[in-house]
């Protein structure tokens, strides 16, 4: 006779969610529910008095000046950084990807760079990037002028992007790689031998075949061009000169931590979230489209 | 569930035993330091807290570096939320506003009379301790690394002109900045423009010339007070510091753009910069082998009478909710910072002043400013007390400073990049500042400072 114990589906189901439900509300929902109350209170640093003031805080971010000029930052930012980051993965990739003698050498040379932690390579880039050290010292020397970031709102900016996308590059040459080799050899092998060259086996066959890949890479990009740059931009520009670099999640971070103004860092972040959830939402509804899934 | 009721239980007795150990065992009460020094001055710290440790056998401090102030301030801030906070604390100045709103601490002159120590707080240079103390001159915290704004030149560059003293005057400044740069000088003067140099730029010229930064006092009557930099002399400063920096007779150095200015000076670049006395001690560590150098005070316009220079530098704080015991500590420990022969070891280390009377006289008599490395400190006692303080000179006192000083370094950059003319961007400074203090007062209704 067998002895074994039945559970409906739905009990197992429900068993099985339990410990993710839990590690979701309390990691992502519950912080999240805390932001939405602290945004629309005016939080005492120290704790005791907190004062309802229901949307006056976004009220006043919204009618900031130096706000929107943090959203326009950020925008530039995260457009350039997310181009540049994603061509050069590209091209890189598809270059590694064809069947050259010390391939694998490229592959981890390229891997590398998204091994090092932001502040470090924030670092090394504001020495190689100094108007009077390193490299741009010698094209300073040639055109006295030419590159100041400590001044120059673009000079500082371009300085920022030049870091991030040089971090991001390493992250998409990976996954543009892996879907470059699982395309089947025999298609391009075909295309090859009906005498058809490099780029126009680039554009008709693999390039299709990946748009799944640049898709996501896209929306990832995007969503950590928005998130994951304070690191940089804390230690190479601080947000300035003037304000130039002052994206909205430094900004969070400098009137949050620095400031010590939680709800008005915490209304910046129901923003910002909106904005990349919005984000998401029209890349899904428009670009998707023009995705092939395999 | 027993499992869960006897961990309890252990935890339960654990604490307990531990709470009643201290006075059946005579072990040490231990409290927490939390201080936002790194680096070197971290080590001098560490130093301090075992020289407090060995001194008696009560109490052990244990001493933690919380990297900088800023971050010290944020994690005091969340560990006071847990419960979890040091009994003593170490705050940048510029935290003393929101720190005295806070009523997350004990005084520290109610702390020293309850645990039977007498301070005779006279003894503060009062430069230093109004900064620190209400409006009645209770002393809510002690401080502890104290520093003021110099004027650093060198010394050879001066010789090459003709000149053997330092400049006194902001035209005296002028012309030897000409002089220098036609002496072939690239960079006479070198300063920055960040956030933090609103302490010498904005501040200290603020305070030496009798100028408030804000109304009410400079915010020591009320919440309510507004800046108003874009109508004092600041304006004039302001103004000067650029048309030099147009004519090539003032350079931005900062550590973002390869050099900070205390290297610039240090390696012989630039010839003048205007700096905490708090640098003394790097300048001659890395100085050019051979380089002469002194410190002045900060110059004036002419015609001033010179006011006394701010302090900068952090105090300690205790905070509220801790036991008998570590309270008994904590007035032993500042007991001890307080004692002058403390005072000799942490400014032979560092290149903080002593902040007592008696501190510097026991420094003196010790021969202290007549060695080497240390002559010339001695001027910062006497530009902090230049004069007695002012209603205007006591300090700033102002919430949310933090994010006030950032506007400035915003502001300033806008200035010299052209985006912006001297008078619009001070008129920036002061609408967005107001906006932060407003925010501030908006905080704390009802509240006023102590």
């Amino acid at each position: 006779m067998e002895k074994r114990v039945t559970f409906s589906k739905w009990t197992i189901g429900i068993l099985f969610a339990v410990p993710q439900l839990f590690l979701i509300f309390t990691f992502f929902y519950w912080p999240a529910g805390q932001a939405v109350y602290w945004s629309l209170t005016l939080q005492q640093p120290w704790g005791g008095g907190n004062i309802w003031v229901g949307l006056d805080n976004f009220r006043s971010i919204l009618s900031n000046a130096s706000y929107w000029d943090s959203i326009a930052a950020s925008m530039i930012f995260a457009g350039i950084s997310t181009g540049l980051a994603m061509v050069i993965a590209l091209v890189l990739a598809a270059l590694t990807d064809r069947q050259l003698a010390g391939s694998w050498l490229y592959r981890v040379v390229l891997i590398w760079p998204y091994g090092i932690a932001a502040p470090a390579l924030a670092l090394a880039f504001r020495f190689i990037l100094a108007p009077e050290a390193g490299f741009m010292a010698v094209v300073n020397r040639a055109w006295p002028g030419f590159w100041d970031p400590g001044l120059d709102g673009a000079d500082a900016m371009a300085s920022i992007i030049i870091a991030f996308s040089w971090k991001y590059v390493g992250y998409n040459f990976i996954f543009f790689l892996a879907a470059f080799q699982a395309i089947p050899r025999s298609l391009i092998e075909a295309a090859a031998m009906d005498g058809s060259g490099v780029i126009r086996r680039f554009w008709d066959i693999q390039f299709p075949l990946i748009t799944p890949t640049i898709f996501f890479l896209l929306v990832i990009n995007i969503t950590e061009s928005f998130q994951d740059s304070f690191g940089i931009v804390d230690i190479m520009t601080a947000g300035g000169p003037a304000n130039a670099t002052n994206l909205m999640v430094y900004k969070i971070y400098s009137d949050g931590f620095k400031g010590l103004d939680y709800s008005g860092a915490a209304a910046q972040s129901i923003i910002l979230m909106l904005l990349i959830i919005a984000l998401t939402i029209v890349q899904f509804r428009f670009i998707e489209r023009r995705v092939h899934y395999r | 569930m027993t499992i869960i009721k006897r961990g309890f239980a252990a935890l339960a007795a654990g604490a307990l035993s531990t709470a009643l150990a201290v006075p059946a065992f005579a072990e040490p009460v231990k409290f927490d330091f939390w201080f936002g020094l790194s680096g070197d001055l971290a080590r001098v710290v560490d130093t301090l807290c075992k020289n407090f440790n060995e001194s008696q056998k009560d109490y052990e401090v244990v001493c933690t570096s919380q990297g900088n102030y800023d971050a010290t301030l944020q994690n005091t801030i969340a560990a006071f939320r847990a419960g979890k906070q040091p009994t003593v604390v170490q705050v940048y100045d510029v935290g003393t506003a929101t720190m005295m709103l806070s009523g997350a601490y004990k005084p520290a002159d109610k702390l020293m009379e309850e645990n039977g120590y007498k301070i005779d707080y006279s003894d503060y240079f009062p430069g230093i301790a109004r900064y620190y103390a209400t409006s009645k001159g209770e002393m809510l915290s002690f401080p502890f690394n104290s520093s003021t704004a110099l004027m650093y030149w060198n010394k050879d560059a001066f010789a090459k002109i003709g000149k053997t003293e330092a400049p006194k005057t902001w035209e005296d400044v002028a012309a030897d900045l000409q002089a220098l740069k036609d002496a072939g000088y690239d960079c006479p003067m070198a300063i920055n423009i960040s956030a933090n140099e609103s302490w010498q730029l904005m501040e200290q010229f603020s305070a030496l010339h009798n100028q408030p930064v804000a109304t009410k006092n400079n915010g020591y009557d009320g919440l309510d007070a507004r800046l108003e930099v874009n109508k004092t002399k600041f304006v004039q400063y302001v103004t000067d510091l650029k048309k030099w920096y147009d004519a090539g007779l003032v350079k931005i150095k900062s550590k973002d753009l390869g050099q900070d200015m205390v290297q610039a000076f240090a390696t012989g670049t630039c010839q003048l910069i205007l700096t905490s006395v708090g640098d003394h001690g790097t300048v001659g560590r890395t100085q050019k082998e051979g380089m002469n150098w002194d410190v002045a005070e900060l110059p004036v316009y002419a015609g001033t009478e010179r006011k006394n220079s701010l302090v900068g530098g952090a105090s300690l704080w205790v905070l509220s909710g801790k036991s008998d015991g570590e309270y008994k500590g904590a007035a032993a420990f500042l007991n001890f910072i307080h004692d002058p022969k403390t005072a000799l070891f942490w400014s032979t280390n560092t290149g903080y002043i002593p902040v007592t009377k008696s501190g510097f006289d026991f420094m003196k008599s010790n021969g202290f400013y007549d060695k080497a490395p240390y002559k010339g400190r001695e001027v910062a006692i006497a530009s902090l007390t230049a004069s007695e303080p002012t209603d205007i000179t006591r300090g700033v006192r102002l919430g949310n400073f933090t994010q006030i000083r950032a506007e400035f370094g915003t502001q300033m950059q806008a200035i010299f990049a052209n985006k912006v003319s001297v008078q619009e961007g001070l008129d920036a400074l002061v609408k967005n500042g107001d906006a932060i203090l407003d925010r501030f007062q908006q905080t704390y209704p009802g509240k006023t400072l102590p």
